[in-house]
């Protein structure tokens, strides 16, 4: 490990920006380790957080990897439909602040599954709704390891982007486990401004030098790069419905796609045990045997089976036998070339199937391509659910709401954070846009090495018009790209740990644990908890930041935001209705998005599945779009059926929910407890 | 509480319109949304800068009749608390 290390060259500026914002990160977490005594300071920061800190903290720990480094790779990549994400990032948080931040806050429980068990008065639904704090948790941490396992890939050059993965993991675990929440409120307060500077400094120098926003946008932009085959052009690109949302209708497209009539599933058995005599099939050749048994042999050598039309020629053909032996290569394309020949065409089908077809009805079964841009709009719609119902229901996110000291605090806190976000957005795509026309040779890289890395790499072109200038603007942005996936991931964790200590130890196993046992349990949790991200985060280094991103967005979409939102403002919801709809709304999303992640990183062979089958692809990869108006429906619909189970005092949980603070009707959740 | 919620569901109604109108523009009007304004087609220009200050506008426009309104709430229940 020591010696990769010296033999390469790092930039001293770089790695020193990088080194002071790690260091400065560290020593304030163990510095208001030491102020933060009590439970309730280690879990929400004794709810005393003014609202300038509290907005500047929610920003810097939601600023993660994927805003910072995410947005401008996906940009740079995808173009125009990339948009979508920093402008839903920031506009989710306006559907937190209608319907969800000031009544969360005004009930008072540390955490959703708190809220959950409060409203409900179920200490059952908690336990459910701890899983999806974990579940989302790690879908989030995952592209937050890929930032920095390609920061310091970059950084190093030359190091293993899952040493970078290991290395960061372990400090802000280490980080974490000492300092809890009240630290991480200091340090993503600075975190935000760290972040700020950092993405939007270098692009003001970079518009400076060469040419603004719009004018970099231009197709004759000035100082632009030949673009490699493997970019997108320019007239996809930079239009609505490019690369990202139609690349499955594309894939569809690229080749002829069937629909074959159901009395194909019939196969080839009947068929062949109607053409007597069977002649054994050899490999090294046939004479005089039916059609249907070259076919037949034709799909075993690729262990398929077989699905013909009930019409297949029933006629004798001939397959030369050759005077050696020949490989199954060889008697597969001479097979293939005396099925041609005979008229039948053979078509890969779904998985393990072969479809045979007379060459001359071919034409009836073959389908219409399918509308690129309908299933691209599909797709757009789908993603625009998932970000901004997202928003709403992340648990790392809404935990900050209990540091805000009142629920109009926490309306004014979320205002100021969508300002606060709103400006930052701005910046990434510039970052995207100017990375195509100057780095092209970003397009060719995959991975740790691709596009997810122009935030960084790009200012350091600068060097080549003011020596020196370009190492410290590049030294910056890996300065914020660190403050983004370490204060995102310290979130993560806590809000993670918080479930496992908090919920599952401190609720669950041993309700009679004293306040030292509770301190080690979150200790604990942080650990192991850290571990397993490190691990998962070790395994994506082929997916994109942002992507990821969206698809832990989705889940929470479809699993959260009901369960809130109806909380909140619907009377009539039962503990069976809010636990059915949130189970089944958000674990059929989380199948839907690991399918096609799991196809996407060469675990799960679908591919022909999805080339077939573009709407199932769009559905599971952008699953809100089905799965957030269905997780609603079955909360209603369930409520509806269970109608008697409505809590006796929803009234009074309405009131604490809405009315405010000033009536003195506000009665903390936990205060309500310990006085049991 | 009602209305509360009547004024969040105006605020989203205004929201979701320009969010969920704008694929519907690109699609349908795709020469128009690529009009070149300042070197952005007209659809970047809405959607990678326009739109953050549009959001604003909403929420401030919330938070102030939100704000006022529980006031209001909190005045009338004082004020009937004083007549028992």
């Amino acid at each position: 490990m020591i010696t990769p290390f010296l033999a390469m060259t790092v930039d001293p500026w770089i790695l020193a920006f990088s080194l002071i914002t790690v260091s400065a990160t560290i020593f304030m977490g163990f510095w208001s380790a030491r102020q933060s005594r009590t439970a309730s300071d280690f879990f929400v920061a004794g709810r005393s957080v003014s609202v300038g800190w509290n907005a500047s903290a929610i920003s810097g720990e939601y600023l993660s990897a994927a805003s910072f480094m995410g947005i401008a790779g996906m940009v740079m990549k995808n173009g125009y439909d990339a948009l979508w994400y920093p402008v839903c990032y920031a506009c989710g948080y306006l559907f937190l602040l209608l319907f969800i931040a000031g009544p969360l806050r005004r009930f008072g429980a540390y955490t959703i599954p708190d809220f959950a068990e409060g409203r409900y008065d179920s200490p059952i639904f908690r336990k459910v709704a701890v899983i999806f704090v974990l579940f989302i948790g790690f879908f989030y941490t995952m592209p937050q390891m890929k930032g920095a396992g390609t920061t310091l890939a970059y950084i190093f050059p030359g190091l293993d982007y899952r040493w970078g993965v290991i290395l960061v993991g372990a400090v802000i675990t280490l980080n974490v486990s000492l300092g809890g929440m009240k630290g991480i409120t200091l340090v993503q307060a600075f975190q935000y401004w760290a972040k700020m500077f950092a993405i939007s400094v270098p692009i003001f120098v970079l518009m400076a030098v060469y040419g603004n926003y719009g004018s970099q946008l231009l197709p004759n932009a000035a100082g632009r790069k030949p673009l490699p085959a493997t970019a997108p052009a320019d007239t996809t690109w930079g239009s609505p419905f490019g690369p990202l949302t139609t690349k499955a209708a594309k894939a569809a497209n690229a080749s002829p796609r069937f629909h074959l009539p159901p009395e194909f599933r019939a196969g080839l058995v009947e068929l062949l045990a109607s053409q007597s005599p069977p002649t054994p099939p050899t490999a090294a050749g046939l004479s005089n045997v039916p059609v249907a048994v070259l076919v037949e042999k034709y799909a075993s050598l690729q262990g398929a089976k077989v699905l013909t039309s009930s019409n297949f020629p029933t006629r004798l053909v001939s397959y030369p036998t050759p005077a050696k032996e020949p490989t199954a290569a060889e008697f597969k394309s001479g097979l293939e070339q005396t099925l041609t020949r005979e008229g039948i065409t053979v078509i890969p089908g779904g998985t393990g199937e072969i479809w045979a077809v007379p060459t001359a009805e071919l034409s009836s079964y073959r389908l219409p391509p399918v509308n690129v841009r309908a299933l691209s709009l599909l797709y757009t719609y789908s993603l625009i659910i998932a970000l901004v119902c997202g928003t709403a229901g992340l648990p790392h996110i809404l935990v900050r709401f209990y540091t805000n000291p009142d629920g109009v605090a926490a309306k004014r806190t979320t205002m100021w954070v969508m300002i606060l976000i709103g400006i930052f957005y701005v910046f990434p795509p510039i970052f995207g846009v100017l990375g195509r026309n100057l780095l092209p040779e970003l397009y060719s890289a995959v991975g740790a090495k691709g596009t997810d890395k122009v935030v960084l790499e790009l200012p350091s072109l600068l060097n080549q018009k003011v020596p020196g200038l370009g190492s410290v603007l590049s030294g910056i942005t890996c300065a914020g790209a660190f403050a983004a996936f370490m204060s995102t991931f310290s979130g993560l964790l806590v809000s993670m740990t918080g479930a496992l200590a908090h919920d599952v130890y401190g609720r669950i196993l041993r309700p009679q644990a004293t306040p030292a046992e509770r301190m080690r349990a979150f200790k604990f949790s942080a650990v192991i908890i850290g571990i397993v991200a490190i691990l998962l985060g070790m395994r994506v280094e082929k997916l994109d930041i942002n992507f990821m991103v969206g698809q832990a967005f989705a889940i929470a979409a479809a699993s959260y935001f009901p369960l809130l939102f109806l909380s909140a403002w619907w009377r009539g919801m039962t503990v069976k209705g809010a636990a059915t709809g949130m189970l089944v709304g958000g674990l059929l999303a989380l199948v839907g998005v690991s399918l096609t992640s799991f196809t996407d990183l060469k675990v799960l062979p679908l591919d022909a599945y999805w080339a077939a089958h573009p709407l199932a692809r769009i559905l599971c990869e952008q699953p809100a779009i089905w799965a957030v108006p269905l997780a609603i429906l079955l909360m209603i619909v369930v409520s509806k059926l269970t109608a008697r189970d409505i809590p006796a005092d929803v009234r009074m949980k309405m009131l604490v929910l809405h009315a405010p603070e000033q009536l003195g009707l506000k009665q903390e959740y936990i205060q309500e407890h310990q006085g049991h | 509480m009602r209305r509360q919620l009547t004024l969040s569901v105006c605020c989203a109604g205004a929201f979701l319109v320009a969010l969920l109108g704008l694929p519907l523009a690109n699609y349908f009007f795709p020469e128009f949304m690529a009009t070149r304004v300042l070197g952005f087609t007209l659809t970047w220009l809405i959607l990678g800068v326009l739109f953050f200050p549009f959001v604003w506008i909403i929420a401030w426009v919330f938070i102030k009749r939100s704000i006022a309104l529980e006031d209001a709430e909190t005045a009338e229940v004082v004020r009937s608390g004083r007549k028992q």
